[in-house]
């Protein structure tokens, strides 16, 4: 089985070939003109994750909150953890870096506050 | 009216002005002052919720409201006064600047060197000649991140983007994920001025399409957006005929680039670039008018905050320097654009400046595996190679101290050569 993908580590954006196996092993990888970009084809084919950003309403801040998952989350999860950061409940104050989801949907990530509220 | 004497005055509190105080603070100043416009200081990164910020300059990815956190907490160290909520007014070109504020009214302050660093804003739907109806419904993607990100409102369900730019990319995404559908983002280049990141994780992962070489041809709706149409262009940016492709949308978002916000400059006589739409400046960010200093966005539009960052810094050390009286002398050399080259900012170096010094322009077009070559006088000083050279991307080249030192009369030239 055959993947094309763009390299995301510099302005020259590879076109890549990724050949993996039926069961979605990776094997080799063509186009890329550095190792960085090996490495980020066999990530991105095998187990892509994302950072994910949000903003939460918090009752008596005219400003929502934003937040961030503290590490990447699994990229085929990405809705399930906006759904989940969309039912937090948070109240003032609150700190930058303050945890507001502990492990997130059992993803190893917490969801933390990139911004301070205050009442 | 009283004048308050301010030592270094600083205009916005954005990445930019922040930066600038630390490093004027940092030089010795004292006396020193930040206005900003709106009620908390940070400037446009505020709103940038999303990540990939600080990984020049912090050695790690953060998000925008994290980075712009990391210059307040400093600057609030230093001790160094942001006072908000206060609008400047006008700069004259003798440093008299007025402004305005709710709780302290119309006031004048006299600096002895004014930063300005307002940033810049976005080209707005009346400088884009788009045709159709003027139905509520489109907004330029800032704003519509603002209303999100802010204000905590959806600007509408189905949504296009006209436009590649990275504030387009981004908020692709982000209506993606607060759940409206995004039909496609078209753009009139044959390439995107976005960064290859944003173009794979907010359009590719979510499945939208990126239509280049193609342009919004009509817009419709009375009150609210109902649809739009696309087609595409030849090379010329010229609709093709036959090519139309119907959308039923109720939000239009434009990111159709940034323009320096440059009304302060221009009232304190500042000498604009028509290619940068900022000031023209000296390598120590010196304007054309004696005193007054530019960095960051309102100088020329940057890719990447920690860019804007690490100039600002420079700006504000030379600023302290031009209040201790000591300012780089020597003959000016212009600089000028060659060849695939647009907006090289500094334009001009003083001979007598201390390196290294950075040039830093936009090329005009994509060139692979090309050089660009710096030439004084037709005698080629530098040369630098790159596997490409793209308009979405800022490029520099450093001239060394030896470099300047060899400098003879007549103008600099940096320009692109294919290979």
């Amino acid at each position: 089985m055959k993947r094309e993908i763009t390299c995301i580590n510099c302005p020259v954006g590879c076109r890549m070939t990724v050949e993996l196996s039926d069961d979605g092993t990776f094997l080799s990888v063509t186009g890329n003109t550095c190792p960085r970009g090996a490495k980020y084809a066999q990530q991105e084919c095998t187990v892509p994750t994302r950072t994910l950003t949000a903003v939460i309403q918090v009752p008596g801040s005219p400003v929502p909150l934003s937040v961030k998952t503290a590490s990447p989350v699994p990229k085929e999860r990405i809705f399930e953890v906006m759904q989940a950061i969309s039912t937090a409940e948070v109240s003032l104050p609150v700190r930058a870096g303050q945890v507001i989801l502990k492990d997130v949907l059992g993803t190893g990530s917490d969801i933390i506050a990139t911004r301070s509220l205050d009442t | 009216m009283n004048e308050t004497y301010v030592d270094i005055l600083v205009i916005g509190a954005g990445p930019a002005g922040l930066a600038a105080a630390q490093a004027a603070r940092e030089s010795g100043i004292e006396n020193l002052l930040v206005l900003e416009r709106e009620n908390e200081p940070g400037g446009i990164l505020r709103q940038c919720i999303h990540n990939g910020f600080g990984l020049h300059r912090f050695r790690e990815e953060l998000t925008g409201p994290e980075y712009a956190q990391r210059d307040i907490d400093a600057v609030r160290a230093m001790g160094i006064p942001v006072e908000c909520g206060c609008t400047v007014l006008s700069v004259s070109p003798e440093r008299v600047v007025t402004c305005v504020s709710r709780t302290k009214g119309f006031r004048v302050f006299r600096a002895g060197a004014v930063i300005l660093a307002m940033g810049c804003r976005e080209r707005p739907r009346g400088a884009l000649c788009t045709p159709g109806t003027r139905c509520a419904g489109i907004y330029s993607a800032g704003t519509a991140q603002r209303f999100v990100n802010l204000e905590g409102y959806m600007p509408g369900r189905r949504v296009v983007i006209l436009g590649s730019g990275d504030i387009g990319l981004i908020m692709a995404r982000r209506m993606t994920l607060q759940g409206a559908k995004v039909l496609a983002c078209v753009e009139i280049m044959p390439y995107s001025s976005g960064l290859n990141r944003n173009i794979v994780q907010c359009l590719e992962d979510y499945g939208i399409p990126l239509l280049l070489s193609h342009t919004v041809t009509d817009i419709r709706g009375r009150d609210r957006l109902e649809g739009i149409t696309v087609s595409k262009v030849d090379e010329n940016r010229n609709p093709v005929p036959g090519t139309e492709i119907d959308y039923e949308c109720d939000t239009l978002l434009l990111s159709c680039g940034l323009i320096p916000e440059n009304e302060l400059s221009a009232g304190a006589g500042v000498r604009m670039s028509p290619a940068t739409s900022g000031p023209m400046v000296s390598e120590s960010f010196e304007t054309s008018v004696d005193g007054i200093f530019a960095c960051g966005n309102v100088l020329h539009v940057h890719d990447l905050v920690d860019h804007v960052s690490a100039e600002s810094l420079k700006a504000g050390h030379a600023a302290a320097e031009y209040i201790r009286g000591n300012r780089p002398g020597g003959e000016t050399i212009p600089v000028c654009d060659g060849e695939g080259v647009r907006g090289t900012v500094p334009q001009s170096i003083r001979k007598g400046a201390a390196g290294p010094v950075d040039l830093m322009f936009r090329p005009s077009g994509v060139f692979r595996n090309a050089s660009a070559v710096v030439e004084n006088d037709g005698r080629e000083i530098l040369r630098k190679k790159a596997m490409i050279f793209t308009p979405g991307e800022m490029s520099v080249v450093t001239l060394k101290e030896e470099n300047i030192r060899s400098l003879t009369s007549g103008k600099l030239t940096v320009r692109i050569e294919r290979s």
